[in-house]
């Protein structure tokens, strides 16, 4: 295929003469695959004073007519409340975040290891079960989990109960477990193939190779999209209000119940919800893509 | 290992007819050659001529297909073959150094003695120190690779093969990579070793290194050893006319 327009050059204009992918014009939406990190990229990106823009619009809200409930009445009631659903709602929250992602990331490294063995049937089974936990919505597996699990243990005559929200951390760690499992996969081959074979001919055994050689050279490279992972499952911890875990949304509805389910209550109750989950997340997602920066790969 | 019966009258490296493929390309076809111990052997030949595919096969870094290397007797392209023990006898210097970047030149020499020898890592330490000295990187233990040139990374890389002591070096082009100036000092590092009797296999491009140092050279071109001979001779009265063409653009 030959053209000779004005702009004939390839990768300058027109279209190109030829079929070869590297004379081909360099398209910047296609070079880089989607961003593994856009979530925590995106809210790093917002300035600081988003809490108070938030703040502000609660704060401002159209106040709609009723003589009765004003939203101003609705604000004091925000206030009372804010203490218990805060220390009692978040807080669990933030319990729930932490071991969700405590639990995933050691089955996670599990099975990215596994991905990488020698063994065939190993690395079948671990990449089936990243596909299907990484592929699968979030909430049907926190369903999936409830509804399996038996409610209480029986092991040898002492009756264990096995509560909702130790449900829902085991629920939310199988996506982050699966998504760690890519990290770990995807760091290891990372590593250039020279090291492997240097490490080799210098008598190592492979598993000596992975944990002294390899690992330690793409640790750092592992904790942005980790930590990314961590400001995703924290902002996914209100989905177990759905199970019936009486944490930071649940114990709003609660106490939006409370003081009468007036509609003017909506809007501070969730907007604080909003505020605070902002709060939290912002300074780990800066932290997030500073340290991405600084440990940008360099070989 | 196994007893091999091998004793240092035979040949230390003892390759018959080796062919290896990738896929359907087949790169070595039939190479044989012997290397006796304390002997300094160089490989030369036009790229793509299966030379440094060749010599990865000794340390069991490639497999063969067919053909049989026997290193001290014991036989590689064997598939209950302990690689590590292999590895421990068969050191390798790679073309782009290929050291652990995450750690200082010192512990990149430390680290296999003391994990895969299972040294006293204070003596391993001392011996470390002497093989830097002995490279002339003394007072570069602690920097890392990225603060060395290529020329002190080779060296670095040379030393970390030297501290396993192994009875056979391998250098992949450890030169290839390097810039004219530092091609030397690591030459220099290379032939200090074979003076002091190291069992050497060199895959190289520095023709004159190879004449001053070789006991043997093999020339290879397209998975087969064209001409070989000892370096007196090989690059006066060379016979085949792929060696002579080959010697005549690079002499």
């Amino acid at each position: 295929m030959r053209r000779t327009g004005k702009f004939a050059v390839p990768g300058v204009g027109g279209r190109p003469a030829t079929d070869l992918p590297v004379l081909l014009p360099f398209d910047r939406a296609r070079a880089a695959g989607p961003d593994p990190m856009s979530m925590s990229r995106w809210l790093a990106s917002l300035p600081p004073w988003t809490p108070a823009a938030i703040a502000f619009v609660i704060l401002i809200w159209p106040l709609t007519a009723r003589a009765a409930y004003t939203y101003l009445d609705a604000l004091g009631a925000l206030w009372r409340w804010i203490p218990f659903i805060t220390l009692h709602g978040f807080l669990f929250n933030i319990l729930i975040s932490f071991l969700a992602m405590a639990i995933g990331t050691c089955l996670g490294a599990v099975v990215g290891l596994g991905q990488i063995s020698l063994k065939r049937n190993v690395r079948r089974i671990t990449w089936f079960l990243t596909q299907l936990f990484r592929n699968s919505p979030w909430l049907v597996l926190l369903f999936i989990v409830l509804l399996a699990l038996p409610f209480e243990v029986n092991i040898g005559g002492t009756i264990i109960s096995i509560p909702g929200w130790i449900k829902a951390v085991l629920g939310l760690s199988l996506p982050i477990m699966a998504n760690i499992a890519e990290i770990v996969r995807g760091a290891v081959q990372s590593v250039p193939t020279a090291q492997w074979e240097a490490s080799e001919s210098l008598a190592f055994s492979r598993r000596q190779t992975l944990w002294k050689i390899i690992l330690p050279q793409c640790f750092k490279r592992m904790i942005p999209p980790w930590m990314n992972w961590y400001a995703i499952l924290t902002m996914a911890t209100p989905l177990v209000s759905l199970l019936g875990v009486e944490e930071l949304i649940t114990l709003s509805r609660q106490a939006m119940e409370g003081e009468n389910n007036h509609p003017e209550l909506l809007v501070p109750f969730y907007g604080y919800a909003l505020l605070i989950f902002f709060a939290y997340c912002y300074p780990i997602a800066r932290l997030t893509v500073w340290l991405e920066r600084k440990f940008a790969v360099k070989l | 290992m196994p007893e091999t019966g091998w004793t240092p009258d035979q040949p230390m490296i003892s390759v018959k007819d080796v062919h290896k493929s990738f896929g359907t390309l087949e790169v070595l076809k039939g190479i044989s050659l012997d290397v006796m111990k304390g002997e300094c052997v160089c490989i030369i030949g036009p790229s793509g001529s299966g030379k440094s595919t060749f010599i990865r096969c000794i340390n069991a870094l490639n497999d063969i297909q067919s053909g049989s290397i026997k290193v001290e007797g014991q036989e590689v392209n064997d598939p209950n073959l302990n690689k590590l023990e292999l590895r421990k006898k068969v050191g390798m210097v790679f073309q782009q150094y290929n050291l652990f970047p995450h750690k200082t030149a010192i512990q990149n020499i430390m680290m296999a003695p003391i994990l895969v020898l299972k040294q006293d890592p204070a003596e391993v330490e001392e011996q470390a120190r002497q093989l830097i000295r002995k490279v002339r990187l003394g007072g570069k233990e602690d920097s890392y690779p990225g603060e060395l040139s290529g020329g002190q990374q080779q060296r670095v890389a040379i030393a970390r093969s030297l501290a396993m002591r192994p009875d056979v070096m391998l250098f992949d082009e450890v030169t290839a990579a390097l810039d004219p100036e530092t091609v030397k000092e690591v030459l220099v590092t290379i032939r200090e070793l074979a003076e002091e009797g190291m069992t050497c296999i060199l895959v190289t491009h520095e023709m004159g290194f190879a004449r001053e140092v070789a006991n043997h050279i093999y020339f290879t071109d397209l998975g087969v050893i064209v001409e070989h001979g000892p370096p007196s001779t090989f690059f006066t009265e060379a016979k085949d006319p792929r060696t002579k063409e080959f010697l005549s653009q690079i002499l």
